[in-house]
C-alpha cells in the first residue's frame, strides 16, 4: 500500500472514530433553546408522533467511550490503521509460522521416529496406524471416502488392484508427488461403431456374453490403438497408470455405457501431491496406513 | 376514490399482502433445506432441489422478497403520513411494486436453475441486477420526492433511517454487482481475488447494516410510538445513534474475512469498528424500548406491541453477539460454524421478522378499512409460536456451532486432529432436528398470520385516508 493511500485510510478511519467521540460529547451537553429534559421537543407528525428530550443514558455513554478507547488502544498495538504496524509488530503470517514451528517441534519427533521404521513394519504398529488413520480421514477421505473404498472416479484403496502399483515405494510416490492419469478420447479415431466394438472386446475380457464377430472387430482395433498403454494382454501398465482391463475392476463405472464413455471421450484423473505440505515423515506414515488396508 | 387529497394506500396494500406471501415462500424453502441437512435424500437427486441451489433462493426470498416488501410497505406508509403529502409519484410507486415482484419471480426461476454470480446475497445475474438498479432508483425518486414536497418542516426520524437505507443499498448494489457479462446468463465480477472478497463483504455486511438494520429501524421508529401511543424516548439519542450507526457500519465488513488473505490492518479495522458499533446499535434498542416507559402495561394486552418490543430484544442480543464474534480470538472458534447461522437467524427471525410482522399487523386493518385484525387472539398465538421457534433455532445453533468449533480444533497427543469433519457433522444431527423444528414453528406462525390477514381483508373496502390540512 502506498504511503499516500495509507495516510488516506488512517485519516479517514481515525476521523470516523473521533467523529463518534465528538458527536457524543456534543450531544451530552445542553443545547441552547431546547426544551426541558423529559418534555417533548415540540414537533408533531402524523397526529401524535412526538419526541421527548431525554439525555443519553449514562451507562450507554460509558459503553460507547469504552469501545472507542479499546479500539484506539488495540489499533496502537496491532496493525489496524493503514501501514502502521502497531507496537507489538504482530502479523498473522508470523503467528501462523510460529504455530507451525511450535507444532513441528512438539510433534515432529513422533513422526520422525515412525519414519525410521519400514512401511510394512509400521503397518503392523497399532499406535502408528491410529495416527495414520486420523491423517487419512483429514487429508484423503474427501475423495477416497472415510472407509477408503473410493467412489466412481476415485480409486478404492482397500482392494489389491493398483493403478500405479501397490508396493510400499509406489504408494509413497503416489502420495508424495501425486499422479495424473489421462485416458485420451478415442471417439474421433474409432467412430461410433468402433467404440462399440472395442467396448464389446473389453467386456469380453472380464465378462462373457458378447457377440463374437463384434469382439473380433474390436480386438483388431484394440491392437492398433490401445496396446501402447494397456498392453497386448490388456493387463495395463503400472508405470504410467494404465488400468488392467481384464480384472472387472472399474474406476469410472462398470456398465457398458460408462466404458463406452471412457473410450469415446477419455478420462482424466488427478491425485494431488501431498509431500510439499505434509512433509516426508507424515507421508511415510500415511503410506503405511494405505498399505495396511490391503495387506493385513 | 383516491386522489391528491388522500394518501396512496393502494401501494401499501399491495406490498403488505406480498410481505405475507413471500414470507411464507421464503421460510418454506428455509424449512425444506433445514430438512435436507438432516435427511440429505430429500433433494431426490434433482439438481434444482439440491441444497446449493435452494439455499440462495431461501436467503434472497426472506431478505429481499419478505423483508423488502415489508420495507416498501412500511416506508411508503410512514413517509406519506409523516410528511403529510401523497407519494411523489403513484405511477413510479406502482412500477416499483411490479418491478420488485418481477425481480423476485426471476430470482425464483434462475437460482434453482443454477444461474448465479456466486456472490452471497448478491447471486442474481447481471440482467436482473440491472433491473434491481432501475427499480431501486425509482424507489429513491418516489421516497425522496415525497420528502421534498413534505408539508411539515422537520423530517421525522423514521425517514432518516429509511433514507439512509435507500441511498446506501443503491450504492452497495451497484458497486458490488459491477460485472463483465460474457453471455445472457453469465458474468464475471470486475474485481479480482482478495479485492473481490473485500468488496463482496463490504456489500454483505452493509446489506445487513442498511437493508436489515437501518431500514427496519425506520419501521421501529414509526410503528412503536404509533402502537404504544407514546413519544419517542430521546430525540438526542436518535440523532447520535443514527450518525454513529451509519458511519461505523461502513467499516465493519472485513470481520467476515478474519484470518484470510485480507491484509491484517483491514481485518483488525473490521473488528475495531464492529466493537464501536455496539453502542450505536443499542441506541436504537434503548430508544424503542424506553418509548414504552409509562405504558408497560400495554405489553400484556397488545400482541402487536409484543412483536415490536421483543424484536428489539433480539436486535439488542444479536448486535451484541455480532461484535463479540468479530473479535479475532472468538472468530477463530466461531467462523465457518453453525454459530454464524444461529447469529444470522436471531437477527433475521427475531429482529427483522418480528418487527415486520408487528408492523404488517398494524398496517393491514389501517389500509383495508377495518377496526383491527380479524383476531387478536391469533396474533398472540402467532407471537408465541414464532418466539418459541426462534429460541429453539438459535439455541440449537449455538450448541452446534460451539461444538463444531471445539471438535474441529481438538488435537491428540501426536498432533493429529481428534475428529474428522464427518465425525463432527454426525454429532450435529440432534441440533439440526431442533433447528428444523424451530424453523417449522416459525413458518407455521406465518400460516396463522396468512389466515388472519385473509379473514381481515376478505370483503373489505380499501381505506381512503384524507391528508390533514397544513398546520
Amino acid at each position: 500500500m502506498s504511503t499516500a493511500l495509507s495516510w488516506f485510510i488512517i485519516i479517514f478511519t481515525l476521523a470516523n472514530i473521533i467523529g463518534c467521540y465528538v458527536l457524543i460529547r456534543w450531544s451530552s451537553k445542553p443545547i441552547p433553546g431546547e426544551s426541558k429534559t423529559g418534555e417533548v421537543t415540540g414537533h408533531t407528525w402524523d397526529e401524535n408522533l412526538q419526541e421527548l428530550n431525554n439525555p443519553l443514558p449514562r451507562w450507554w455513554l460509558w459503553l460507547f467511550y469504552i469501545t472507542i478507547i479499546f479500539g484506539l488502544i488495540y489499533g496502537a498495538i496491532y496493525p489496524t490503521f493503514g501501514n502502521f504496524k502497531g507496537v507489538a509488530n504482530w502479523s498473522q503470517e508470523q503467528r501462523y509460522e510460529q504455530e507451525v514451528a511450535d507444532a513441528d517441534k512438539k510433534y515432529g519427533p513422533i513422526f520422525a521416529a515412525y519414519s525410521k521404521q519400514s512401511i510394512p513394519d509400521l503397518a503392523k504398529n497399532p499406535k502408528a496406524m491410529q495416527a495414520g488413520q486420523r491423517l487419512f480421514l483429514n487429508y484423503c477421505a474427501t475423495c477416497h471416502g472415510s472407509d477408503a473404498r473410493g467412489y466412481t472416479g476415485f480409486p478404492n484403496l482397500r482392494d489389491s488392484d493398483w493403478l500405479y502399483g501397490g508396493s510400499p515405494e509406489a504408494i509413497k510416490a503416489s502420495i508424495m508427488n501425486g499422479r495424473s492419469g489421462i485416458m485420451p478420447p478415442m471417439g474421433a479415431a474409432l467412430g461410433d461403431d468402433g467404440v462399440k466394438a472395442v467396448t464389446a472386446y473389453i467386456l469380453s475380457l472380464s465378462r462373457g456374453g458378447q457377440d463374437a464377430s463384434v469382439v473380433a472387430i474390436g480386438k483388431s482395433k484394440y491392437q492398433s490403438l490401445c496396446v501402447g498403454c494397456h498392453q497386448a494382454n490388456a493387463k495395463g501398465n503400472v508405470a504410467i497408470g494404465a488400468p488392467n482391463l481384464t480384472d472387472d475392476t472399474w474406476l469410472h463405472g462398470r456398465s457398458a455405457g460408462a466404458i463406452k464413455q471412457s473410450i469415446a471421450n477419455g478420462r482424466t484423473g488427478v491425485m494431488p501431491a501431498h509431500g510439499n505440505f505434509l512433509g516426508k515423515d507424515k507421508v511415510h506414515l500415511l503410506s503405511a496406513y494405505v498399505y495396511s488396508l490391503s495387506n493385513k | 376514490m383516491e386522489n391528491q387529497n388522500s394518501y396512496n394506500y393502494k401501494i401499501v396494500r399491495q406490498f403488505a399482502v406480498m410481505t405475507v406471501v413471500w414470507g411464507i415462500v421464503g421460510m418454506l424453502v428455509g424449512v425444506i433445506i433445514a430438512a435436507q441437512l438432516v435427511w440429505p435424500a430429500l433433494n431426490f437427486d434433482v439438481s434444482w432441489l439440491s441444497y446449493g441451489r435452494l439455499r440462495p433462493l431461501h436467503t434472497n426470498a426472506v431478505i429481499f422478497a419478505f423483508g423488502g416488501s415489508a420495507l416498501f410497505a412500511t416506508s411508503y406508509y410512514a413517509v406519506q403520513r409523516t410528511c403529510h403529502v401523497r407519494l411523489f409519484s403513484d405511477g413510479l410507486a406502482s412500477f416499483t411494486f411490479w418491478g420488485w415482484n418481477l425481480i423476485i419471480v426471476l430470482a425464483a426461476i434462475t437460482l434453482p436453475l443454477g444461474l448465479t454470480s456466486g456472490k452471497e446475497y448478491a447471486e442474481l445475474e447481471w440482467p436482473i441486477d440491472l433491473l434491481i438498479a432501475v427499480v431501486w432508483v425509482s424507489y429513491a425518486v418516489v421516497f425522496f420526492g415525497t420528502i421534498l414536497k413534505r408539508k411539515v418542516k422537520h423530517i421525522y426520524v423514521a425517514n432518516w433511517f429509511f433514507g439512509a437505507f435507500i441511498i446506501t443499498v443503491a450504492v452497495l448494489h451497484i458497486v458490488n454487482s459491477a460485472a463483465l457479462p460474457v453471455s445472457m446468463f453469465k458474468s464475471y465480477s470486475v474485481y479480482a481475488g482478495t479485492i473481490d472478497a473485500m468488496v463482496q463483504w463490504w456489500y454483505g455486511h452493509n446489506a445487513v447494516g442498511f437493508f436489515l438494520t437501518a431500514g427496519f429501524l425506520g419501521i421501529m421508529y414509526y410503528f412503536i410510538p404509533k402502537q404504544a401511543e407514546r413519544p419517542i424516548y430521546s430525540y438526542r439519542l436518535s440523532v447520535v445513534h443514527f450518525w454513529a450507526l451509519i458511519s461505523t457500519y461502513m467499516w465493519a465488513g472485513p470481520h467476515h474475512l478474519q484470518f484470510t488473505a485480507l491484509p491484517d490492518w483491514a481485518q483488525s479495522l473490521g473488528m475495531v469498528f464492529s466493537l464501536i458499533l455496539i453502542a450505536p446499535s443499542w441506541g436504537g434498542m434503548i430508544n424503542g424500548i424506553m418509548t414504552l416507559s409509562g405504558a408497560w402495561h400495554k405489553l400484556r394486552s397488545d400482541p402487536i406491541l409484543k412483536f415490536l418490543i421483543v424484536s428489539l430484544s433480539f436486535y439488542g442480543m444479536s448486535t451484541f453477539e455480532g461484535p463479540m464474534m468479530s473479535i479475532k480470538t472468538v472468530n477463530a472458534l466461531s467462523h465457518y460454524t453453525d454459530w454464524t447461522i444461529g447469529h444470522v437467524h436471531s437477527g433475521a427471525l427475531g429482529w427483522v421478522g418480528l418487527v415486520s410482522i408487528g408492523a404488517i399487523y398494524f398496517l393491514i386493518p389501517k389500509v383495508f378499512n377495518r377496526e383491527g385484525m380479524y383476531s387478536t387472539k391469533l396474533i398472540d398465538t402467532h407471537f408465541w409460536v414464532a418466539t418459541i421457534g426462534i429460541v429453539l433455532y438459535i439455541v440449537a445453533m449455538w450448541i452446534a456451532g460451539v461444538m463444531q468449533g471445539l471438535m474441529w480444533r481438538a488435537v491428540n497427543d501426536d498432533g493429529t486432529l481428534t475428529y474428522s469433519f464427518v465425525e463432527a457433522l454426525e454429532n450435529m444431527y440432534p441440533y439440526y432436528i431442533v433447528r428444523l423444528l424451530g424453523g417449522a414453528l416459525y413458518l407455521s406462525g406465518m400460516f396463522i398470520m396468512a389466515y388472519n390477514v385473509w379473514k381481515t381483508v376478505a370483503g373489505s373496502k380499501p381505506a381512503d385516508a384524507p391528508i390533514p390540512a397544513a398546520a
